[in-house]
Order: C-alpha cells, then structure tokens, then sequence
C-alpha cells in the first residue's frame, strides 16, 4: 500500500502542476501548441531529453540488457549520443529558422510548402499519427506492468487476479487520465514543465535504484562477478563455449524430460515406486524448496528411465510431439513437410494458450496473499514464472550479429522525423537555446543508460539475498526485470518513489505524443481544409484537446490486447520515422528534391515498413532480421533510392520555393 | 577547425564499431565491462564533440532573428 500512496502523491503533484501551468495559458493556440516560442536552454534540455526518454529507456533498456548483454548500450545508447545531436543540429535548427520565419507549428506545415503539394499532408497525416501509435503504446503499456507489479498485496480483498495489486488496465488507464489532464490544461507549457520536472525525477532516482540495487546484490563487483562466472556472454556480444556446452547439457535433460512426459501420457510407461525411490536418490541432501521438489523429482526420474531404457525410443515425430507439448506449444492444424525439423518457434509451433491456466492449477493451493510469502505461498506471477521456468525448453544463448549491430546505427534517425520533436523545437527561445541540449544529450543519455544496462545484466546472475536461488526465472519477461528488482530488493518507501522515477520517464515522453498528435490534427487537417476564419482559436484549442482523448482511447484499447516486448516495439516504430528521415534531410539540404520525388520516399517508406513489420509477425519476432541487417537498414534504402531517383527523373521545385528555402 | 570537428564526428561513427572488444568479458574496475565503459567512452567523446561544434561550426540560419511573417502553414 505504501508503494501505491506514493505513486498517487506523485501523480496529484503533476496534476497540480499542469494546473499552474494552465493557469499561465495565454488563451491561444500558439501558445497551447508552441509555448509562444518561449522555451530556453534549459527547459529545452530537460524536455526533448525526457521525450525522446521513454519506457525504452528505463524499462526497455534493462529488460533488453536481461536479454542481450551489454551491447545493448552500443546499439543505441551511445549511437543514439552521435545521431541525435547531429539531428537536433543538422535538422532541428535549420527547422527551427524556417519554422520561425514562416510561422510553422508542424512537419506537414513545412512540407506542404517547400514541396508545393497540399497532398502531402492528407499522406503523411495518417502516416505519422499510425507511427507515433506503436510509441504511445510502450508507454501506455510499460506504466500498466509497472503499476501492477510495484503494486502486488496492496490490497486484502481485490484484485486477486492482479496479485491483490493495480491491473495493468487500471494503472495504464490512471496514467493515461493524469498524462491528458495535465496536457489538456497546461498545453506546450505544462508539457515543457513536467517533462522537465520528471527529467530530475527520473535521473535521480535512477541513480538512486542503481545504487541500492547493487548494494543489496552484494555491491558492484560482487554483481559483475557473478555475471562473468554464470553468463559471461552477457558482458561482451557473443558466446562463449562454456555456455553454448552449458545450454547443450541443460537441453539435453529438458528433451529427456518431455520425451519421458510423453512416454508416460502416451505409452503408458509407469515407473514402479522402486524404480521412483531409486530415481530421486541424486536428490537427497540438495536443498530444494518445496514446490521446486514435484518438478526437480520429475526431471531425475525421466532421466533415469532414459538411462535404463525403460521405454522404448520414440520415433521423429513422436519426439517432436513431446517436444511440442512440453514447451505448452500446438501442432499447426496442417503439419507442413519435414515439420520434425523444424524449430520451435512461434511461427512454426505458435503457443498454446490456456498454459497460463495450467501453471495456475498446478500451483493452486500454494497461491496466496503476497503477504503469506512468508509462509511457503507465491503470487499468481510467481505460479506462471515457476511453471515456465520449469517446463519449458531453455532459451539458447546467442551474441549480437556484426552486421546487425552496424545497421542498428540507422535507428536513431528517428528522431529527425518525430514530429513531437518538430514542436519541441519549435518552442525554443533562440537558435542559442539548441546548443545546450546538443552538448548535453549524449552525456544524459548515458547516465540513464549505463546503470539501467548494468541492472538487467546484473538480473541475469542476481541470486535472492541470503539464498542461492536465481533471483529471476528463466523465461522471465524482460518488460518487468527492472520493476521486479526494484520490489524485491528494496524497501516499499523506496520502491515507490522508484516506480514514480520510472513513471516519470513513461509520462514525460506520453504528454508530448499527446500534444503533437492534438496539434497535427487541428493544423493540418482541421484548420488546413476547414479555413481559418471558420474557428475560433477556443475551437482550434478544444478540436486539439478531444483528438487527443480519441486517440488515447484508441492506443489504450490497443495497449490491452498484446503484450511484445517495449524493446521490439520501439525499435519497429523507431525503423518507421528513420525511413522517413531521407525526406527531412533532402527537404533541408537538397534543392532538387521534387514534389513526385518526396511522394515515392514516403510511399517506399512506409510500403517496405508495412512489408518488414508483417514478416516479422507484427513485433513478435525479437530478432528479426532481413538480409542479414536490421530492417532499418532496407527500410532507408528503399525511401532513400525511391527520393533520389524520381526526383532526378522529375522537374524540379520553382525558383520561388528554392529562393524561400535556401540561401543564395 | 571545421573540418576538424566534422572529421572527428566521422572518427565516431567509424569508432562505434568496436568489433576489437566483440568477444572480451574483461571488467575494469572490477565491476564495469569493457566494451561497455568503451561505448560510455563515446557518448563522453560525443558530448566533447558536440560542443567544439556549437562553438566552431554554429550554422548560419543559428543567427536569423527568426521572426515569423505569417500565421500558420499554407499549401501551395
């Protein structure tokens, strides 16, 4: 309960901050939408740092570090520190002078204009608004797991699906209400102000969890010894031959395993209370926990039926049915050719879904209150963690893919294309007010990153304190490592204002996706098409506020139908804006960019994002890779070839628009 | 010192592809692994980067007073 009222204070102080903010609303859509161009070094610094710092950062970079290893911090931390700086200078000022000049409040506005279509706008609109969705949705989705696990026995009699905590659906939709208030009333400004507020918030107390983390892990060598020793490929990109032989054995005796399972629901095999005696003999003396010891005896006794051959071999395609079946995964309805060989993948053998109910029923009578733990029960999430951690195949080790690694550099273009960032930019005071935030983005990025890579690489050999048991399950769900870690190792008055650090960072990216979809909206299709004599500023400011709350409605609807990795889906929405990002450059810089040349970019753009994300099964593949690269690395092949070819092929822009747009 | 500082953002990029630590677990300090203090190595050098260019390579549209001459975009 403690964790939940300091989250709930936190919220109130943001809320009673949008409402100062608000009170200082000039009343006009310019200042709602662009702060009247009043931001300086300063406020500009905190708040495109804390946009482009979402649960990616925080959740997402820790959970991919559990996952990945160290080199997670290379793929787009540090790249990140090069190619945002070189954005925010190359791009973001040159839009900033135009934007000035010409009275721009978004991307289609400078669009429109230097690429002479009024089209454009009715091609990117959907496209922009389609790709900030997927980004809104990390955020919207990460704050409800957060919640929900910080959360766990808050309650006595509620809830107990959720572990007597916060549903994700409800702090999700708590921290969409709180988010939209205080944007709703404070406009750019409130935004400004809170992302810079939750700025300070997240980075200090990030270094706060950092450091009590590593404590209570033993201390910052201890922790970093423990991974050299048990996973050292998670310090460096690839394996070594330890853990592949590691993996090698650990598969070995999962395959007995399942196959032994198979052979007793199928075959009959039924070993005798001799031959189960004899079996579970290796156990004794090891100290297992009770409700490891059903599963622990199970596994020594497949082994020593194989061992005696008590059953016959089974064939192919029976060992691959039992493979099947252990892993809680279906046989596809048509069994394709040579399906005994085939991995098991998703794409291959999708997941059973009823398995969470089974890993419930095999736990029931041990389920509790979070507060029984004590004594001898689990939450329902430990049920499901124990259950997967026991069941199924171990997850085979691999590195980071050079090829992989170098196209990951593409990635960070994104930013050139965000058009929250366009308005961010817009804000500022002074083409001077840029040069802070360019100096200082990378050093920021990487006190945010460093000790979140360090945490969920740390989690991959943390034992829980005073026993040798893995403090986190196989198979866990990177998303919820470092909230997890955060519950488990401190104490509820920390862990609350942990969670709200971590709330902070997923808030003060949501308020500006929030704006910006409000403002597009309004610029560019509402007052674009409908005139601007026609509204009332009032109107143009309430147009933006309920477009916003429809769009929130929509990302929270979508946000309760899957869950993928934060990682995953922020790389794919970031792939999106990269594509576009040859458009932006070329609009700037280049005069021979064409109206037709500027369509082919967004349509190959888009075409080859459309076909990668389906391939990829929608997100659900974490490592997809197409040719070897990441998919960025076609994506801006494509619209980059599609841009300079038809424009080149294509009459260029007139003397008029070049002269508005360059300088002789 | 233009080109300078251009040179050095290249230098950067080129650097960011630490394939020599690819298969190197060393901790330094006992606790930091190296490939990881090497990339933290480069958001300092990107930071130092970044500033010699807001000081030698500031753009010219930088000193535009950047006042607006009409309300909103317009299509063309």
């Amino acid at each position: 309960m403690t964790q939940l009222v300091i989250i709930l204070i936190y919220l109130g102080l943001l809320l009673g901050l949008g409402g100062i903010a608000g009170r200082l609303f000039r009343g006009t859509s310019k200042d709602y939408m662009l702060a009247s161009h009043s931001i300086g070094p300063f406020l500009l610094l905190m708040s495109i740092f804390g946009t482009t710092m979402t649960a990616f950062a925080l959740v997402g970079s820790s959970g991919e570090a559990y996952k990945e290893g160290v080199g997670v911090y290379g793929m787009l931390a540090s790249s990140s520190g090069i190619i945002h700086s070189l954005c925010f200078f190359l791009i973001g000022i040159r839009l900033w002078g135009l934007g000035r000049r010409h009275g721009y409040t978004t991307q289609i506005q400078f669009f429109r204009d230097r690429l002479e279509s009024d089209k454009i706008g009715l091609l990117l609109f959907p496209i922009l608004v389609g790709l900030v969705i997927p980004y809104l949705l990390i955020g919207v989705m990460a704050s409800g797991t957060v919640i929900s696990s910080i959360t766990e026995g808050a309650f006595t009699n509620i809830f107990a699906d959720y572990d007597y905590g916060v549903p994700p659906w409800l702090g999700s939709m708590v921290i969409c209400m709180v988010v939209l208030t205080y944007v709703f009333f404070g406009g750019m400004r409130g935004t400004a102000w809170a992302n810079a507020f939750q700025t300070m918030v997240f980075m200090a107390l990030g270094l706060v969890t950092f450091l009590v983390i590593s404590n209570k892990i033993g201390g910052l060598n201890a922790a970093s010894e423990a991974v050299a020793k048990m996973h050292p490929s998670k310090l460096m990109r690839s394996i070594t031959p330890e853990e592949e032989q590691s993996y090698e054995t650990q598969l070995k005796a999962w395959t007995a395993l399942a196959e032994y399972n198979w052979a007793v629901e199928n075959k009959g095999l039924l070993l005798t209370d001799t031959q189960k005696t004899d079996a579970h003999k290796v156990l004794e003396g090891k100290p297992i926990p009770p409700w490891m010891k059903p599963f622990r005896q199970r596994s020594v006794e497949a082994g020593f039926a194989k061992k005696n051959q008590l059953y016959e071999k089974l064939t192919h395609a029976e060992q691959k049915k039992a493979h099947v079946a252990q892993d809680d995964r279906l046989l596809p309805d048509a069994l394709p050719e040579g399906w005994e060989a085939l991995p098991l993948t998703n794409d291959n053998f999708p997941r059973d879904g009823q398995w969470e109910t089974r890993a419930i029923a095999t736990f029931k009578d041990q389920i509790g209150h979070p507060s029984e733990k004590t004594q001898g029960k689990m939450t329902r999430k430990q049920a499901i963690g124990r259950y997967r951690a026991m069941r199924w195949a171990p997850e085979k080790p691999h590195g980071i893919d050079k090829w992989m690694f170098l196209t990951y550099f593409l990635v960070p273009l994104s930013v050139g294309m965000f058009p929250h960032l366009f308005q961010h930019w817009l804000t500022a005071k002074s083409a001077e007010s840029f040069k802070l935030p360019i100096i200082a983005h990378p050093l920021f990025i990487m006190i945010v990153w460093v000790p979140c890579v360090l945490i969920g690489v740390w989690a991959t050999a943390a034992t829980v304190p005073g026993k040798p048991v893995a403090l986190i399950p196989p198979h866990f769900n990177p998303n919820a490592v470092l909230v997890y870690m955060v519950s488990t190792l401190t104490s509820p008055v920390l862990a609350g204002f942990l969670t709200a650090g971590i709330l902070a960072a997923i808030m003060s990216s949501l308020d500006s996706q929030f704006l910006c979809i409000g403002t597009i909206f309004t610029e560019d299709i509402v007052v674009h098409y409908g005139g601007k004599q026609r509204f009332t500023d009032k109107q143009v400011v309430l147009m933006a506020r309920l477009f916003v709350v429809a769009m929130v409605a929509v990302t929270y609807i979508l946000s309760l139908m899957g869950v993928r990795r934060v990682f995953t889906l922020g790389v794919w929405c970031f792939s999106g804006f990269s594509s576009l990002f040859p458009l932006v450059f070329a609009a700037v810089y280049w005069k021979r960019l064409t109206k037709p040349g500027a369509y082919a970019c967004v349509i190959a753009a888009i075409t080859s994002w459309l076909y990668l994300f389906h391939a990829s099964g929608y997100g659900a593949k974490p490592n997809f890779s197409f040719g070897g690269m990441m998919p960025v690395a076609t994506m801006v092949a494509c619209s980059t070839a599609a841009l300079i070819l038809v424009s080149l092929a294509t009459k260029p822009p007139s003397e008029s628009t070049l002269a508005k747009f360059f300088r002789k | 010192m233009k080109y300078v500082v251009w040179g050095m953002v290249i230098l950067l990029i080129a650097a960011h592809q630490d394939v020599w630590f690819w298969s190197d677990p060393t901790l330094v300090f006992g606790f930091m692994p190296v490939t990881l203090l090497y990339h933290a190595g480069i958001s300092l050098a990107a930071g130092f980067t970044w500033f010699l260019a807001t000081k030698f390579c500031w753009p010219e549209v930088a000193d535009d007073s950047g006042q607006p001459n009409r309300d909103g975009g317009a299509g063309a």
